[in-house]
């Protein structure tokens, strides 16, 4: 069958939904059904990319010649393809989620809502998808002014200063990216990724590289979340939690971690990494931010903020694996990003749902609540002891590849912070828990019943998905077969 | 033939519509306007024809009555100068058909004579860029300065006094610039451009010629605002009427950047620029100034206009820093910024003045979000030009900035990127909060928000089509920039 237009369908059938989306603003039912019908083709169109990618080839289509030489180009290797069946598969789920979200909590604007989220998941797929530098710097630019209406949306004092707050640190990091990507363009003659690198070989001064370095960092890495240019993330959790769900738990942060292994593995390569020791910087910021973010997460009381720590801790485990330059720990560092796609999204539904159900958002108000809502808070015990590292579930399987392949590399010090890393997180989830459970909640609660099956029902499948991930990390998607292929691409070089 | 009278049929018809109008005004007044539009889109058609004539043809040397110079008076049609004529002839066609219900409003009275004027400050623009001879130019910069002065006065009451200041630095600035012809004369005895350029390096080092240089760039840095010779600028800008400042504001910089090309890589070129002094970095780094002084001052503005009129000063400053950088890039994203920003900033000035039409102000301290509902065509053409002047993709104004990137990465020239990168930012911030005021209620206020907060008032379609064909345009040439980029590549000075 003829795959080489399906990505481009892929990226642009979100697009093209935002035209009858805002058509139908007068219609909420017709409206969501828009959504959902794209949030679909857009899984299907992506899947029907898995096979291809799963045997290691690449769908390759130039759009169009955007600098001179250099096309906008789409390339579903099998990263992109990995990346967009997570994103796209989640938008799914997050779609029915945020009509019971935004329509319990009696959002206004909710049109302008549905347009900006079809426009991110167009920018992510794209992202995933892109095939050069400059592609991935445009789709990046527009993800970030796509999202920056989401984190403003209630427009309140607050929401406006945390979209400032978003915008400052992401154009900043846009053009970092740019002035990187033009570095590059200049020291290797090209912008195209690939597997290896394009660095390798070339007589560049030591600050030359640590320069082009720092600004790739900088670049993707406020995306990604590594300190100290994390800040904006729990600050951006004033946008509605479907937002925080999605996009700052899996899509928008998740590019960024996307944006570091392929700067790593496609840009500078294992070898040009070693070389200059680019690796160790890597690695020690990503150290400090599992650490440092875990034990921030304790100081938080708003569930929603404590769970953005919690995520700039994990996607250094991610940054991490793509910091330890060993085959295993990339393909640890890249189930992670599944991994804690499914876990995440799972929390950041469950602290949704509480709070459209009984409006509250900080931790020391959840007494009792689990009487209350006894699926919700059974779909969070999943998901926090599935970070925590808790075997079967699936952060188990990443984490469990992140200290083989820091072994692999005969370093020591990465398994250490693992382990401390997950003690913290039981840490600052146990309360959690054991408030829910344990403690006796006011009498205000016995009103309440369990949120509504639009949000249930999507909590219930990526918790459970959570689980099947972490007993069968192969079952449908591929995606430790996949991971495996990755690794194996960018440290031998081929397919 | 006519391919071969085209520099002369695109620069007269604006002479000719100059004496036309008023015939025509006297009798009827509402003819003025569509006169000059058809004026300016005669100009505009032969001007792309002529483009797309002579892209792959070798360099026109046109001579009025077959003259030769210097007895006669040469104009030269090459790809540089048909680049810059379509651009600033297309521009001003689409303007002035923007201009009409603003000339009813703004100065009923002196539609005859603004639009007989605005014809001859195309003629001064026109013959500015197409001229080889030197002195010619002084001429047309002279004949466009002056119809500068008298359109900028057509406007508040604060107008006639920006003008005279003008008129003062204006005048100033050219006289600087014919000293400088002056002095290249009694060295090589030509005024003529083509002429000149191969005698220069024989008299290099001659202290002549280089205050020759010094006294021509600050002439016509002067005329571009480049800093610190930008003073005239905001207030012109601001009092101009909005008519007035939607056709200055997108051309007259340009043209000036434009002569600033031809002096300083063309006739001169980079070697014998920079031989004694190193002047081509002394005006980078001016620009650098430039560019950040009117970001900042960008930001510190409440009126739309002011506010863009700085923005102005800082973007003819990344104009001339990509002409200073001399390298392929460097070229390529100073050319690409002409056009970018004149469409950008016409498009920008076109709200400013549909604003002050409805709103009768635009003062940004006052905008609020029914502007969303009231003017949503207008407010997502704004939206366009705001974003592509940060210069994000895949609009027009991130792809030179992407070429002036590539053009000091390979100058090896980090302090410019610092501030390309640098302004880019602020930039967002003086954008941003307007676009925020737009489209966001004001958290101050306690009222719940009502869903309906105003009808559409959208101004008329000979206003907003226009401001919608800039905004359009915008992300089409971001999108097909590689076709222009291509073209511009043909126009390379020789020497880099």
């Amino acid at each position: 069958m003829e795959l080489t237009y399906v990505p481009l369908f892929a990226v642009l059938v979100s697009l093209v939904a935002v035209v009858p989306i805002l058509l139908s603003s007068h219609r909420p039912n017709l409206r969501e059904f828009w959504t959902i019908l794209a949030a679909v083709i857009k899984f299907g169109l992506v899947l029907m990319l898995l096979p291809s990618a799963v045997r290691g080839e690449t769908v390759v289509l130039d759009i169009i010649e955007i600098a001179p030489n250099v096309p906008l180009q789409l390339a579903a290797d099998p990263f992109g393809v990995f990346f967009a069946v997570i994103a796209s598969g989640l938008w799914i789920f997050t779609s029915f989620y945020s009509i019971g979200y935004m329509r319990g909590a009696g959002e206004k604007k909710q049109t302008r809502y549905f347009a900006s989220f079809a426009v991110c998941l167009s920018s992510t797929i794209g992202i995933a998808f892109s095939g050069n530098l400059l592609t991935f710097v445009i789709f990046y630019e527009i993800l970030t002014l796509a999202t920056y209406p989401l984190v403003i949306h209630k427009e309140n004092k607050e929401a406006i200063a945390g979209g400032r707050e978003y915008l400052a640190y992401t154009l900043t990091a846009g053009l970092m990216l740019v002035a990187a990507a033009a570095m590059t363009y200049y020291l290797t003659g090209t912008m195209d990724f690939r597997p290896g690198g394009v660095y390798g070989g070339l007589d560049i001064s030591a600050p030359m590289m640590l320069a082009v370095f720092m600004l790739f960092l900088g670049g993707v890495g406020v995306k990604a979340g590594i300190m100290p240019i994390h800040s904006w993330l729990p600050t951006a959790m004033v946008a509605p939690t479907p937002v925080s769900a999605l996009l700052h738990a899996v899509a928008v942060v998740k590019s960024g971690v996307f944006g570091i292994i392929r700067v790593v593995g496609y840009v500078f390569g294992s070898d040009a990494m070693a070389d200059y020791s680019l690796n160790d910087i890597l690695m020690v910021i990503a150290g400090i931010t599992i650490i440092c973010a875990s034990l921030l997460a304790f100081r938080q009381d708003n569930l929603k903020r404590r769970l953005a720590y919690s995520t700039v801790g994990h996607l250094s485990y991610i940054v991490l694996g793509a910091a330890l330059i060993t085959p295993l720990g990339m393909t640890g560092g890249i189930m992670h990003i599944a991994a804690h796609a499914t876990m995440k999204i799972t929390l950041f539904f469950c602290a949704g749902a509480i709070y459209v159900n009984l409006h509250k958002e900080n931790i020391s108000d959840l007494n009792g609540i689990a009487k209350v809502m006894p699926w919700t808070m059974g779909a969070f015990v999943i998901g926090s002891m599935g970070l925590a590292g808790i075997p079967p579930l699936n952060g188990f399987v990443s984490k469990w590849y992140l200290a083989i392949g820091s072994l692999e590399g005969g370093m020591l010090v990465p398994v250490l912070i693992l382990v401390i890393s997950g003690l913290l997180n039981v840490g600052y989830f146990f309360p959690i828990i054991w408030r829910a459970y344990f403690k006796k909640g006011g009498p205000e609660l016995e009103k309440y019943g369990e949120a509504s099956p639009f949000m249930v029902v999507p909590i219930m499948v990526t918790a459970i998905l959570s689980i099947v991930f972490g007993l069968f990390p192969d079952l449908f998607f591929h995606f430790f077969e996949l991971a495996s292929a990755i690794s194996n691409a960018i440290f031998n070089g081929g397919t | 033939m006519i391919e071969t009278h085209l520099p002369a049929i695109i620069s007269l018809n604006f002479l000719a519509f100059s004496v036309l109008i008023p015939l025509f005004g006297i009798w009827k007044r509402e003819l003025c306007q569509p006169l000059a539009s058809l004026g300016a889109g005669i100009s505009a058609v032969f001007s792309v024809y002529g483009f797309i004539y002579y892209l792959n043809e070798i360099p026109l040397r046109y001579l009025f009555g077959g003259w030769e110079p210097p007895v006669g008076i040469e104009f030269v049609y090459d790809g540089l100068s048909a680049f810059v004529i379509v651009v600033i002839n297309v521009i001003a066609f689409i303007v002035l058909i923007h201009s009409r219900q603003l000339a009813v409003n703004e100065f009923p009275n002196k539609q005859m004579a603004y639009y007989s004027v605005a014809m001859l400050l195309m003629l001064g623009f026109n013959g500015m860029v197409l001229t080889g001879d030197l002195f010619n130019l002084f001429v047309f910069l002279e004949i466009a300065s002056l119809s500068m002065y008298a359109l900028i006065a057509i406007g508040d009451r604060a107008a006639p006094f920006s003008a005279f200041r003008y008129l003062i630095i204006g005048t100033a600035g050219g006289t600087l610039y014919l000293l400088g012809v002056g002095f290249l004369y009694t060295v090589t005895g030509t005024l003529n451009i083509i002429d000149m350029a191969p005698m220069l390096p024989e008299f290099a080092g001659n202290t002549a010629v280089i205050t020759a240089v010094i006294l021509m760039i600050v002439g016509i840095g002067t005329k571009a605002a480049l800093f610190p010779m930008h003073g005239w600028l905001p207030d012109s800008y601001t009092y101009a009427a909005s008519s007035s400042s939607a056709l200055i504001a997108p051309i007259g910089t340009k043209v000036a950047a434009y002569v600033l090309i031809r002096v300083m890589l063309y006739l001169f070129g980079i070697e014998l620029l920079d031989l004694v002094v190193p002047i081509s970095y002394t005006v980078g780094v001016l620009a650098c100034i430039g560019i950040l002084y009117g970001s900042i001052m960008a930001i510190a503005q409440n009126e739309l206009k002011r506010m863009l009129a700085y923005s102005s000063i800082s973007q003819i400053g990344y104009i001339i820093m990509g002409i200073s950088l001399a390298n392929p890039f460097g070229f390529i994203g100073a050319l690409l910024h002409i056009l970018n920003h004149a469409v950008m900033k016409a498009c920008l000035f076109m709200v400013a003045a549909n604003l002050r039409h409805k709103e009768g102000h635009s003062d940004i301290s006052l905008f609020e979000h029914s502007y969303r509902r009231k003017y949503p065509w207008t407010m997502f053409s704004f939206s366009v030009a705001a974003i592509s002047m940060v210069g994000l993709p895949p609009l027009a104004g991130f792809f030179s900035k992407w070429y002036l990137v590539l053009g000091t990465v390979e100058a090896d020239n980090w302090l410019f990127l610092a501030v390309i990168l640098i302004s880019s930012l602020l930039n967002a911030v003086y954008f941003f909060r307007v676009l925020e005021k737009v489209y966001m209620k004001n958290p101050d206020d306690e009222v719940p928000v009502q869903d309906h907060v105003g009808e559409n008032n959208e101004v008329q379609p000979s206003m907003l089509y226009p401001t919608m064909v800039f905004a359009v345009g915008l992300i089409l040439i971001g999108i097909f920039n590689v076709a222009i980029v291509a073209m511009i590549m043909n126009m390379i000075p020789s020497g880099f």
